[in-house]
């Protein structure tokens, strides 16, 4: 009866400490740290100088590009930096630091929620820090602390859910090829299918349709719909709402190929 | 405690007697443990499944070095795998420290320690840090933990290297780790995977110092596999053969090479022997001494106790005035052991599981 009652605070702790891990590796790696912050820099002045004048489009709605332009450039972030997370984990697997683990009186989901958490966090702090670089450009943010506070977790919670997807995949098929080939055919796609670049008003319709199924949609649609100046709140949450199950969906399918890689040892 | 590791004892070759008091007391106990992996898809060269295990039965008595020595895919790293609670048997049960792998993972994993075939040390991390999340994972923290973890690294030589990330570490200094990370939470038996494969000779040789520093020490049991013959000979005090997944034979290295029945014993003449009937004449009247060959200035026999057999062998070439220029006595190797229980040589074993664990191993 008394290891019931403890159990729970027990894997909060080992969570912490596998989370503090990862959050060591990731502070320890700058070369990797500088690219995840300079990656979102270039293409928030590439897109930025390229689609400037985009905006005297009639219909586009927004005033400067770059104010358009943030939320995208941080859900883009969002997405291409958690989808290769399924690399650290074959890595772990393949070293051996994964079965290093396993054999430990470790709580099992202790592993894969310092991976959660740990992406969200990276996520969130590199959100945080495109926020700041694009206000130092200039960009306005009409909708406040708010707006920007659930544009953060939106981004963030996308990218646990690709993060998730990620580990699946790795844990799945064992194979960096299979990765960067998923990588590289999805990441386009998935954001040119969204508002990140361009207002969905101005798409084909059947671009519309595909960017209503498309779950970086959601988190832009969420985020933009509390940034504006007459936040839209129904939108945040019916999108948020969305993202939030699929994250969970994600989380689940990776704790569930967890189970079988195991089976697999 | 058991300082002696190295008594020699009767009654080598399967330990039936162990194996069926239900290994009471016994550090590691498995019976009939039977595996069979399914390589997914692309390997289609054995459609039904690589059996790993196929009835393997092991008795550990605590507080000695036990070894488990084989050619790679013989089943040594999966047996390892399933005490350690990674991997399930199919059937047949085990238990470490009392407990059963199968039903007590908990209370199994508190009680060892595993050092795998691959370092499991994270690289980006330091030496230190990497120990202090091992403990963490253990349940410690506090002083408690830092003097364990400094005790550690001073008696692994890494007190140095400590703060440093551990990619920049030499492979002996990966394995001390390792070792080091494997004994953090005082484990009761300690799992040694090939410890010292990809090792060079001189980190080889530190290793397996270290290895008999800890035998016996606070009544440590370690489960050493290995594929290399001269360190089952060197380490274990017991060691079991392992082959196409079954223990072939088991028991002391001396128990087991004895069963060889005879020494070598090699003579060099001084001049090349003009007829060898003599010679063999002269030695077949030595009691105890067979397998009389000669070639030219080489004579070999075999002899129970070779070094015994010396002096006699001596005399009765000097009777016939055949001088001797050098006498060896060589007991058989566990190569010799080997070939017999598996009914092959090592090396070709060897070979021939590696072509055939191709593809399956993934």
């Amino acid at each position: 009866m008394s290891t019931a009652v403890f159990a729970p605070s027990a894997a909060v702790r080992e969570t912490w400490f596998m989370t503090q891990r990862q959050f060591m590796a990731f502070l320890r790696q700058p070369a990797y740290l500088i690219i995840t912050l300079i990656q979102p820099v270039i293409w928030l002045f590439l897109f930025g100088a390229l689609f400037r004048r985009v905006v005297e489009i009639p219909g586009f709605g927004a005033g400067s590009y770059l104010d358009y332009l943030v939320p995208g450039v941080i859900v883009m972030s969002a997405v291409s930096s958690n989808m290769w997370a399924g690399m650290g984990t074959l890595e772990e697997i393949e070293r051996g630091t994964l079965n290093r683990f396993l054999i430990t009186p470790v709580h099992r989901s202790a592993i894969m929620n310092a991976n959660v958490l740990m992406q969200t966090l990276t996520t969130a702090f590199q959100s945080v820090v495109i926020v700041l670089l694009g206000w130092l450009g200039g960009a306005h943010y009409p909708g406040g602390a708010a707006g920007l506070l659930v544009l953060v977790v939106a981004s963030s919670v996308l990218g646990a859910v690709f993060g998730a997807f990620s580990n699946a995949i790795g844990m799945l098929v064992r194979e960096r090829e299979s990765i960067i080939g998923i990588n590289t055919f999805m990441l386009l796609p998935l954001t040119f299918l969204s508002s990140a670049f361009m207002t969905t008003g101005l798409m084909p319709h059947w671009m519309q349709v595909v960017a209503r199924f498309n779950p970086v949609n959601w988190a832009l649609e969420a985020g933009r719909a509390a940034m504006s100046e007459h936040a839209d709140w129904w939108s945040v949450l019916s999108h948020g709402g969305w993202l939030v199950l699929l994250a969970a969906g994600a989380i689940w399918l990776s704790m569930r190929t967890f189970r079988s890689y195991q089976k697999s040892v | 405690m058991n300082t002696d590791t190295r008594t020699p004892s009767p009654g080598a070759v399967p330990d039936r007697a162990a194996e069926q008091s239900g290994g009471a007391g016994a550090a590691v106990h498995a019976v009939d443990l039977v595996k069979t992996y399914h390589p997914k898809g692309r390997g289609k060269a054995a459609p039904e499944g690589v059996r790993a295990l196929d009835g393997l039965s092991i008795s550990v008595e605590p507080g000695i070095v036990f070894g488990l020595l084989g050619p790679n895919g013989a089943g040594k790293s999966t047996t390892v795998k399933i005490l350690t609670t990674l991997a399930a048997a199919d059937s047949g049960t085990a238990t470490v420290a009392g407990f059963d792998v199968a039903r007590e993972h908990a209370k199994v994993r508190r009680a060892i320690g595993v050092v795998a075939q691959r370092s499991g040390a994270d690289p980006v991390a330091t030496g230190r840090d990497n120990l202090l999340l091992q403990g963490r994972l253990y349940g410690m923290g506090g002083v408690e933990l830092t003097r364990r973890v400094d005790e550690l690294l001073a008696r692994f030589d890494l007190t140095e290297a400590a703060r440093r990330q551990v990619k920049t570490y030499s492979g002996g200094m990966l394995r001390r780790l390792d070792v080091a990370i494997g004994l953090v939470h005082r484990p009761q038996v300690l799992f040694l995977d090939e410890p010292t494969t990809g090792l060079d000779p001189e980190a080889r040789t530190a290793m397996w110092e270290e290895i008999e520093r800890l035998a016996g020490a606070e009544g440590l049991t370690i489960l050493l596999t290995t594929h290399y013959l001269e360190e089952a000979d060197k380490l274990a005090a017991r060691l079991a053969i392992v082959d196409r997944g079954r223990i072939v034979a088991e028991g002391t290295p001396d128990a087991l090479k004895g069963e060889l029945h005879g020494d070598a014993v090699a003579v060099e003449l001084s001049r090349p022997a003009a007829d060898e009937l003599p010679v063999v004449g002269a030695l077949g009247a030595v009691s105890g001494l067979r397998d009389i060959t000669v070639d030219g200035r080489r004579v070999a026999a075999r002899a129970d106790d070779g070094a015994a057999a010396v002096p006699a062998v001596l005399a009765a070439l000097d009777r016939i005035g055949a001088s001797v220029a050098a006498v060896t006595v060589s007991r058989p190797s566990l190569d010799d052991v080997y070939l017999r229980y598996a009914g092959r040589s090592f090396a070709a074993a060897e070979n021939v599981i590696e072509h055939a664990a191709e593809g399956a191993s993934r």
